[in-house]
């Protein structure tokens, strides 16, 4: 008998607890594919976020350290730091990261700290239960916008690639999304491209996966993949904002 | 052995590095620059690491990170600093990660003032982070204990597997005497199989502070308890002088217990019967030391550079048997011994500020 398809020696056997239509599984499994593929497994050291990812260190079958709120891309410093040759990554949800967590982001980015992110951008805070994201739409309901996010109250969404792309630390800047296979494989690729800027030693390296959050968005799982790709790509255009090997021709 | 004038610290730093410190993370702050200052200067000249954080909320996170990996690391900071640390504390705390905070005091609170204080006491025995637990507070009274309760701070870090604390304040961290350091530690055996560094040949690790099952969370909570008491019972240290025949006690610690001291040996010159308890770990607390020199004949003056912190800790210990007085100073002004011995001849007088004054 021939194996076609199989979990990833990087995850843990453990049953995810993500809710149908959440893509974050799906994140996780690329994720699981890129160590796999670079054979970094043993090497890795995973740090989880506050968000509904908090588990990861359940699912990822490497040494794994669960950060405070916003927190991750500075216990992924202090790690690196002291084990330059071993491969650490973050995982983060975009109020993790782009909220409480911005300065740490910014300044691990700016330092080009040789790590690699993985942003996971559902527009809410899903773990606390649908409020309103640094990331969520304009007019975007939520429940602290029951009204829809308003510019006047809220602001404009924060775009993280654009905002990173200025700075001169990163090696590797992509958004890809999570809603359909084509779109998962190409999300797959910048993932692993994103490991390997860190094996090379080229610096700061992060992954935005748009995905969903069906059961805050309040839609199907299906109506959510919809909803992101008619709805979150347009404010959040997929593509890569910064790439330091582009020139010698990937 | 040969002894270095030095600031305190910079002795603090010195000890650090010889105990095998590894990596530093901080954020400027006075009256404790000259800490992060040495650091940057000779932690990399010597097989370390030091990084300036974009803040102390990252600081005390890259200390997390790299105290998950198994290395000895620091953060230092002064009182506002440390304010912000605390929610890392309590991670560290948590996940029982071995680390150096040293906590060089100002005045406050707020933004308060860059002169010395002792006003982060509560802070710092009590708790300050979230949650129930405990760090190691140790507070060194001179230049010299700057750098050995550093190097005791390393190994009880690793021993309990525990955040220690130093909690010294701004004249014993720029004041210069001369110290003797111990020797350079070679490379570390410690064993910590806990440590994230890499699942190479084993089953990964995995450093986690979160639990929602309650059952399950008790009894982590139970277990620390457990911990915090064996600490209690292990590791109090205090020091006495002229305790025997003393019918007043001065209790203080840091730069208080310099200032009582000098006081003390000025009482002793006008013949009184005046001794001084300084406690060397503010957590754990010497209750038992406190509460055996308790009695009805004899009295205790607590001076501190703050409202009435341990104060409070000294009542709770001499449980009601002998009245405590207490003197201070606040804002960054220090207690001369002049002062200290005036309230001592009021106190002799029966005219003392008594129990209730502060
Ligand atoms: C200091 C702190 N503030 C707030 C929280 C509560 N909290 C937990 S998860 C979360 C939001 C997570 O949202 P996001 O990062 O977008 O991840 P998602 O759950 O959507 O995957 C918040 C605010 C916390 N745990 N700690």
């Amino acid at each position: 008998m021939r194996t076609v398809f199989k979990k990833p020696r990087a995850m843990t056997k453990r049953p995810m607890h993500y809710c149908p239509g959440c893509t974050h599984g799906i994140i996780h499994r690329l994720v699981g594919e890129a160590i796999d593929s670079l054979g970094i497994l043993e090497e890795t050291i995973g740090v989880a976020s506050v968000g509904c990812s908090v588990f990861a260190y359940d699912y990822f079958n490497c040494d794994m350290q669960q950060a405070a709120h916003g927190r991750a891309p500075a216990v992924a410093t202090g790690i690196k730091r002291v084990l330059p040759q071993r491969t650490v990554f973050t995982y983060q949800g975009d109020g993790d990261l782009a909220s409480i967590g911005m300065a740490e982001i910014v300044h691990a980015a700016a330092r080009g700290e040789n790590i690699t992110v993985i942003f996971v951008n559902n527009a809410i805070y899903g773990m606390t239960s649908g409020q309103m994201a640094p990331t969520s739409l304009i007019g975007q309901k939520t429940t602290t916008s029951p009204r829809g996010r308003s510019v006047k109250d809220a602001g404009y969404p924060i775009k993280i690639c654009e905002l990173l792309a200025t700075l001169e630390g990163p090696s590797y800047l992509a958004r890809v999304s999570s809603h359909d296979p084509r779109h998962i494989l190409q999300a797959g690729r910048a993932i692993k491209k994103a490991f390997r800027m860190q094996k090379e030693k080229r610096g700061f390296a992060l992954v935005e996966v748009l995905s969903t959050c069906s059961v805050n968005w309040g839609l199907t799982p299906r109506g959510a993949m919809e909803w992101l790709a008619e709805n979150m790509i347009p404010t959040y255009p997929l593509g890569v904002y910064k790439d330091v090997t582009a020139k010698e021709g990937d | 052995m040969t002894k270095t004038l030095i600031r305190g610290n910079e002795a603090l730093a010195e000890a650090a590095i010889r105990a095998g410190c590894k990596a530093f993370f901080g954020y400027p702050i006075t009256p404790q620059n000259e800490i992060p200052d040495y650091m940057a200067y000779h932690l990399p000249l010597r097989g370390g690491v030091y990084l300036q954080a974009e803040s102390e909320v990252s600081a005390i996170n890259m200390v997390y990170g790299a105290a998950g990996t198994g290395t000895r690391v620091m953060t230092s900071s002064s009182s506002p600093g440390i304010s912000l640390k605390q929610e890392g504390i309590s991670y560290l705390a948590a996940g029982e990660l071995p680390c150096v905070i040293v906590n060089v005091m100002r005045c406050g609170p707020g933004l308060g003032g860059i002169h010395p204080g002792q006003g982060d006491y509560f802070q710092a025995v009590k708790g300050g982070g979230h949650g129930d637990y405990r760090l190691l507070v140790l507070a060194p009274g001179s230049v010299q204990e700057m750098a050995d309760l550093t190097t005791l701070a390393f190994d009880l870090a690793d021993k309990w597997r525990n955040p220690v604390l130093i909690l010294s304040d701004g004249i014993l961290g720029q004041m210069m005497e001369p110290v003797e350091f111990s020797p350079e530690e070679g490379p570390l055996a410690m064993d910590k199989p806990w440590a994230t560094t890499g699942a190479v040949n084993r089953k990964p690790n995995v450093i986690n502070t979160l639990d929602i099952v309650p059952e399950s969370l008790e009894k982590k909570n139970y277990a620390l308890l457990a911990k915090y008491e064996r600490i209690k019972r292990e590791e109090i240290r205090w020091e006495e002088k002229k305790i025997s025949d003393a019918d007043l006690i001065l209790v203080a610690y840091g730069t208080s217990a310099r200032v009582a001291r000098s006081a003390m040996d000025l009482a002793r010159g006008k013949g009184l019967k005046v001794g001084l308890f300084r406690p060397i770990s503010l957590f754990p607390f010497p209750y038992p030391q406190l509460k055996r020199l308790a009695c009805r004949k004899r009295q205790f003056l607590v001076i501190e550079m703050s409202g009435g912190q341990m104060l409070e800790d000294v009542r709770l210990a001499v449980e009601g048997r002998s009245k405590v007085h207490f003197t201070n100073r606040l804002g960054g002004m220090v207690p001369t011994p002049q002062d200290v011995l005036e309230t001592i001849l009021k106190i002799r007088e029966g005219g003392g500020p008594g129990e209730n004054s502060f």
